[in-house]
């Protein structure tokens, strides 16, 4: 089914796919799939997902990210995923928005982050258009200077992936599963999270920005929406790299951190 | 006076075996290495490769903060991925300009990935190949080939 109704103007083909609460482990490894082994561009909208998950980039590690005592005392899953960036802890309160593209479909677009990046924000402007404030910022979605969306990629030889997560709303409760991280932004000036971040419920209708963003998306692509049950993944040739981390890793992460802390106090 | 500098630049990178563009800004290209489009370098001594990415992808990329070393011993092959650089919240693929096993990889890399930014030809090399197929060198770019591909990706963003 061919969603946009405008004459095909030689624009290329992005198949659309929208989901409700699917889990993001489950999200995150079809991602992954349809980016190594698919030759097709992929927009994956996901309207929030089941449980709140703990979700880290590629090279992130519990002890440093993660506040472990509470994570595994209370069972928070944590994801490792196969794109770049930081950690965020997500629920139904998130609204998470993929693209997948073939290099050669956006030629103007280098295949390096800034450029990706750069692009997706000009997308997201006319989303967000007649909305304050609202600008790419370093390497963020921004209200002023509150974050509302983060931002990360994958790029391989012809294809990129450009992945957000909304905070459509969040629970500042689960925000305390979450240390401080290293690497932040210069705009945050040593702000806690709740100072850092927005609500894009404040901001916008959930309904409407999804609507916005096809739209916005279907200004540069011909799209076809698809049903998950319609997406052919069954071409795994690649390691995939997204995974669960089991509570045995987590258990022993916490471990060494205590086993640390107590020689780092007795010395 | 701008054409006497340039012309002294020519020559002490003539000497050092270096390209400078003419662009606005220069990323710096080795004249003895050999490239493949996906902005890798290959250094040939023998049967023996070693390969990093050049100075213009590491300036594209940003301030490099991770990088996914492969096992030693697992094979390449020409032009397929075989790790990653994490930079500025993306993963990027590392594409193998030649095929073979690798028999070393740069453990620098895991305490100190900002080499590959500082020092993209020699100490933020990633991996160092037994070659299986000599013969696929002559796919690569030399060092002016390289320049000029350069020059007209950019020229085209």
């Amino acid at each position: 089914m061919i969603v946009n109704g405008f004459k095909d103007l030689g624009l290329p083909l992005m198949n659309i796919v929208k989901l409700r609460g699917t889990p993001i482990l489950q999200q995150l490894v079809l991602e992954e799939r349809l980016l190594r082994s698919s030759f097709e561009n992929w927009c994956i909208i996901n309207d929030g997902t089941n449980v709140p998950t703990i979700v880290m980039g590629m090279s992130g590690k519990p002890c440093e990210l993660v506040e472990l005592e509470p994570v595994v005392k209370d069972g928070i899953p944590v994801i490792k995923r196969f794109t770049g960036g930081g950690t965020v802890i997500v629920d139904e309160s998130t609204v998470f928005v993929s693209l997948i593209c073939n290099r050669d479909d956006v030629p103007n677009v280098q295949p390096y982050p800034r450029s990706v990046m750069a692009w997706s924000g000009s997308l997201y402007s006319h989303v967000f258009n007649g909305i304050s404030g609202f600008q790419l910022r370093e390497n963020d979605y921004v209200f002023g200077d509150r974050k509302f969306g983060g931002n990360a990629q994958s790029i391989t030889r012809n294809r990129w992936i450009h992945h957000t997560s909304f905070l459509w709303d969040y629970n500042e409760n689960n925000m305390a599963y979450l240390k401080l991280p290293s690497r932040v932004p210069q705009y945050r000036l040593e702000r806690d999270h709740t100072d850092f971040v927005c609500r894009m419920k404040d901001y916008i209708e959930r309904s409407v920005f999804i609507e916005k963003t096809i739209n916005a998306v279907g200004t540069q692509f011909l799209l076809k929406e698809l049903s998950l049950d319609e997406i052919d993944d069954s071409r795994r040739e690649h390691l995939e790299s997204t995974r669960l981390l089991t509570m045995d890793e987590l258990k022993e992460s916490l471990a060494n951190t205590s086993r640390i802390k107590s020689i780092a106090q007795a010395v | 006076m701008a054409s006497r500098l340039l012309c002294a630049s020519s020559m002490i990178a003539s000497h050092l075996r270096i390209s400078i563009s003419q662009r606005g800004f220069s990323s710096v290209v080795l004249k003895d290495l050999k490239y493949a489009d996906s902005h890798e370098w290959v250094k040939i001594e023998g049967n023996k490769a070693t390969v990093g990415i050049t100075d213009h992808a590491q300036e594209h990329l940003g301030d490099v903060v991770y990088v996914e070393l492969p096992d030693v011993g697992r094979s390449v092959s020409q032009g397929e991925s075989f790790g990653a650089v994490e930079s500025v919240k993306a993963t990027s693929d590392i594409n193998s300009p030649v095929s073979g096993k690798v028999f070393q990889v740069n453990q620098n890399l895991s305490e100190s990935p900002a080499l590959v930014n500082s020092s993209p030809y020699e100490q933020g090399w990633i991996i160092k190949v037994e070659l299986s197929d000599a013969g696929e060198v002559k796919k690569l770019m030399d060092s002016d080939k390289y320049s000029k591909f350069c020059e007209e990706e950019d020229a085209k963003h």
